[in-house]
């Protein structure tokens, strides 16, 4: 019988070594330029592609064995969730209000973020880093496909939720997600990794997630809750992924330290815009509140953030730009932004409201410094308004940021009661900005973003022009249901009865 | 709170999304549509990709192949995350049990040394291939347009990197790390395999998504796993004592089989749409098939030696009538 030799036992990171890095190899038929032609034009040096360090070590057989294990828990709790008329459990359908933006303006993202993914786990030539962004670009999907499911069920019985996909194309706010996405799609694979897998991932996730699952759990929403926690393992495995990355191109060659910087400068401050309207969600459309923007800001931004840029000084990186300009925005951007989507509301797929008096007495007691002196006088004057049946709609159109395509409502920073406002002429045309972050973006990248495309210009082409009416049938959105105060909405009469035939005896 | 469903009928509003109202009537929608379905950016892109600027963010003119709706290519396995996860979770079991059956009995150990040479040296640098599938179809996932054309390639490209692995393990398995180096050596210098690596390479330089769909997972993967996993495998190796191997690679056979359904009735629709389609799908599949014939020829050789011809010509055969079965003659 032959001698059995013992063999060689593989630590987990051989082990893992050989399941991937092994696999690649250096092509001899094509030269790499032709086989990889994105990986140099960003001007990022990478010597060493070995000396990537896997930040997690997954493979294929577990990853299918895991994940399964999520999904079938979470479409049991959404199957019993949509059997049980689970949606009346909820605090108030003012509440939907956050999911319908969250479901037009954001799981589009979720699968823009499958497609970048997917397109950098192709692009970087090395074999480490093409398996960590492949695991998110399928994860990306799921999470885009978890989302729908989730509110698939809502959309049944409540408006706004109905043409997502319609909207996400054509409705005016939904660009300011969407031309994120975009803008970081477009972008060269290291740009998109610190735009989305860094800056988005790691910085600002936490401001987005944990506010918005804890408000789901606050409000009685157990599929968005169910469908959070289940992408909860997954973010974390993005977000080691995210820190590996700057690392990594950082350790790489000390001439990416000014490129990387001027993308954390620029991510930072389009990231911060997006998110600001995770501040109304927080602040205004949660009917049992979790914590006010200013609290979530102080924990995620402030300590996470500061913490963070504090461990990546020691490769020369400074905290982002606009950082002290958002920590002074930070007291005045939820209201600012409701006051906003209140006067819009005529063009929302969501509705919005007039804090009562109790949100009102929470808004100052959070926002002792602002609330009253600035934004309490506005509502009550639109309060006003509204009882004498004469309710406050601006039908002038917002001005909209060439950059992060928010209205121009801010204010500036040092002056809460003068509006910010930067033009910036570039060939013969003037654009607008909302900020100085937004109009250093722009002159950094002016032929990119010239290219936006503006909704409110759109309104007055084919095949709108100019009248509201075919505008609201363009973007699918119906009159008298999906849009204006939840006062008056069917969404309230309809969730007041139903909850009524369920609780009571009528 | 608690509600009984007894005691409250409500009524929807709608039964679906509008955009799938659309599309299949006024009807529930399965969650396979809800999750595929148009979910994809379509209108208003807003700036073109710094690193493509000739062409929009998505864009459907990156390959040759025109078709009027690209959501026709459906998925006949109607595959969300969700249900091609549970499947090869299913699968990743039987893989399991399979690896700890070989390993408990000794299975390995016992495979004749000519027999265990030879599996070594047709199966292993095929995880190198296998790799060179994940990059394609990461490819046309990340450069084809509309989900479900783009979706199951995701997927498909998880699958290739997880056979890649189940390879890996079976080398540790019958070999050592110096078996997979010397794989490795083999795929980049032996002759017998510089034909197949120059084909992968080559998909790597196509930049057509639907072309290198075709290269990859028609042409070259539907000569490839038949001849490899079937016919030597199941048959040859089997034969003479082997049939271990033939358990370590079930995932492989079980894998072609689903995904070939897959495959077909893509090329199937896009070859339906229009002449000028079946045309370029015709003289692709004619040039990428031929190309991976000659190219798997010495490697069948390994296991096969003079029979390998044969075995050629009798794949080629099948995958001639499998074409014409998908509405193309080659």
């Amino acid at each position: 019988m032959d001698m059995k030799v013992a063999k060689k036992k593989l630590g987990l990171k051989e082990k893992y070594r050989t399941m991937t890095r092994d696999l690649g190899w250096e092509p001899s038929y094509h030269s790499k330029d032709e086989l990889f032609p994105y990986v140099g034009y960003e001007g990022i040096k990478i010597h060493d592609w070995d000396k990537w360090e896997d930040p997690f070590r997954l493979t294929m057989d577990a990853y299918w064995k895991y994940q399964a294990e999520k999904e079938r828990k979470f479409y049991a709790i959404i199957d019993a969730h949509a059997q049980n008329n689970g949606h009346l459990n909820l605090t108030d359908a003012r509440y939907l209000s956050a999911l319908k933006i969250f479901l037009q303006a954001i799981s589009p993202g979720e699968y823009a973020a499958h497609r970048g993914f997917a397109r950098v786990g192709r692009e970087f030539p090395g074999v480490g880093p093409q398996v960590a962004c492949q695991m998110q670009a399928i994860d990306e999907i799921r999470h885009a496909q978890t989302q729908v499911h989730a509110m698939s069920n809502y959309n049944r019985y409540y408006n706004g939720f109905h043409a997502f996909a319609d909207q996400r194309d054509r409705i005016w706010y939904t660009s300011v997600a969407r031309s994120f996405f975009d803008d970081s799609m477009s972008a060269g694979p290291f740009e998109f990794m610190i735009a989305i897998g860094f800056s988005f991932e790691y910085v600002l996730t936490n401001l987005l997630f944990v506010p918005f699952m804890s408000g789901a759990a606050y409000n009685g929403d157990m599929a968005t809750v169910t469908f959070g926690f289940s992408a909860q393992s997954d973010e974390a495995r993005h977000m080691t992924l995210g820190l590996e990355v700057i690392k990594f191109i950082l350790e790489q060659d000390p001439d990416n330290l000014p490129i990387v910087q001027n993308w954390i400068d620029k991510w930072f401050w389009r990231g911060f815009r997006v998110l600001g309207l995770v501040s109304t969600m927080m602040d205004y459309m949660l009917p049992k509140r979790v914590m006010s923007w200013r609290e979530a800001w102080e924990i995620y931004g402030v300590e996470n953030g500061g913490a963070l840029f504090k461990d990546l000084a020691r490769y020369g990186i400074t905290p982002p730009k606009g950082w002290d300009d958002a920590g002074k925005a930070i007291d005045h951007m939820s209201h600012q932004f409701m006051l906003g989507l209140y006067q819009w509301s005529f063009g929302t797929a969501f509705h919005a409201w007039i804090p009562s008096d109790d949100d009102m007495r929470w808004l100052s007691a959070k926002y002792p410094d602002t609330f009253d002196t600035y934004y309490r006088p506005r509502w009550e004057h639109i309060k006003k308004m509204a009882a004498a049946g004469t309710p406050f709609k601006n039908y002038g159109l917002a001005k909209l940021c060439q950059t992060c395509q928010l209205p121009c409502v801010f204010t500036e920073p040092d002056d809460p009661t003068l509006t910010c406002h930067r033009e910036t002429d570039y060939k013969e045309h003037k654009y607008h900005f909302c900020s100085d972050g937004c109009q250093h973006v722009f002159e950094n990248e002016p032929e990119k973003y010239i290219q936006a495309w503006l909704p409110m210009p759109q309104l007055f082409q084919d095949p709108v022009n100019g009248d509201l009416g075919e505008w609201m049938k363009w973007v699918s959105l119906l009159d008298g249901k999906d849009n204006g105060d939840y006062a008056d909405s069917e969404d309230k009469k309809n969730f007041e009865v139903w909850r009524g035939l369920a609780t009571t005896n009528q | 709170m608690q509600i009984d469903l007894r005691t409250v009928a409500i009524e929807p509003q709608r039964q679906a999304f509008d955009h799938l109202v659309r599309r299949f009537g006024n009807k529930p929608a399965s969650r396979y549509q809800e999750g595929s379905y148009d979910i994809q950016a379509a209108e208003n892109l807003h700036y073109r990709p710094t690193w493509d600027p000739d062409h929009q963010l998505y864009d459907a003119s990156l390959t040759r192949i025109v078709m009027a709706d690209w959501y026709a290519l459906k998925d006949p396995r109607q595959f969300y995350y969700s249900t091609y996860t549970l499947t090869r979770a299913r699968q990743q079991e039987n893989a399991e049990a399979n690896f700890s059956f070989v390993e408990s009995r000794g299975l390995a150990d016992m495979l004749p040394e000519a027999l265990r040479a030879t599996t070594l040296a047709v199966l292993l640098p095929l995880r190198h291939a296998a790799w060179g599938a994940n990059q394609n179809n990461t490819f046309v996932c990340g450069y084809g347009y509309g989900v479900v054309f783009t979706q199951p390639c995701m997927y498909h490209a998880m699958d290739n990197l997880g056979i890649a692995q189940y390879l890996s393990r079976l080398g540790l398995l019958l070999g050592d790390t110096e078996a997979l180096d010397a794989a490795k050596r083999d795929w980049m210098d032996s002759p017998a395999w510089q034909p197949l690596r120059r084909y992968v390479e080559d998909c790597m330089a196509c930049r057509d998504p639907f072309e290198l769909f075709v290269a990859q997972n028609l042409a070259l993967d539907g000569l490839l796993y038949p001849l490899i996993y079937e016919r030597i495998v199941d048959q040859h190796l089997s034969v003479q004592g082997g049939s271990a191997v033939a358990m370590l690679t079930q995932f492989m056979s079980d894998w072609f089989d689903e995904t070939r359904k897959w495959i077909d009735a893509v090329i199937k629709v896009a070859a339906a749409e229009s002449d000028a389609n079946r045309a370029l799908l015709e003289g692709w599949t004619r040039h990428w098939s031929a190309r991976a014939a000659s190219a798997l020829l010495p490697v069948a050789e390994l296991a096969l030696g003079a029979q390998a011809d044969e075995a050629m010509a009798e794949q080629l055969a099948a995958f001639k009538a499998r074409a014409a079965k998908a509405g193309l003659t080659l």
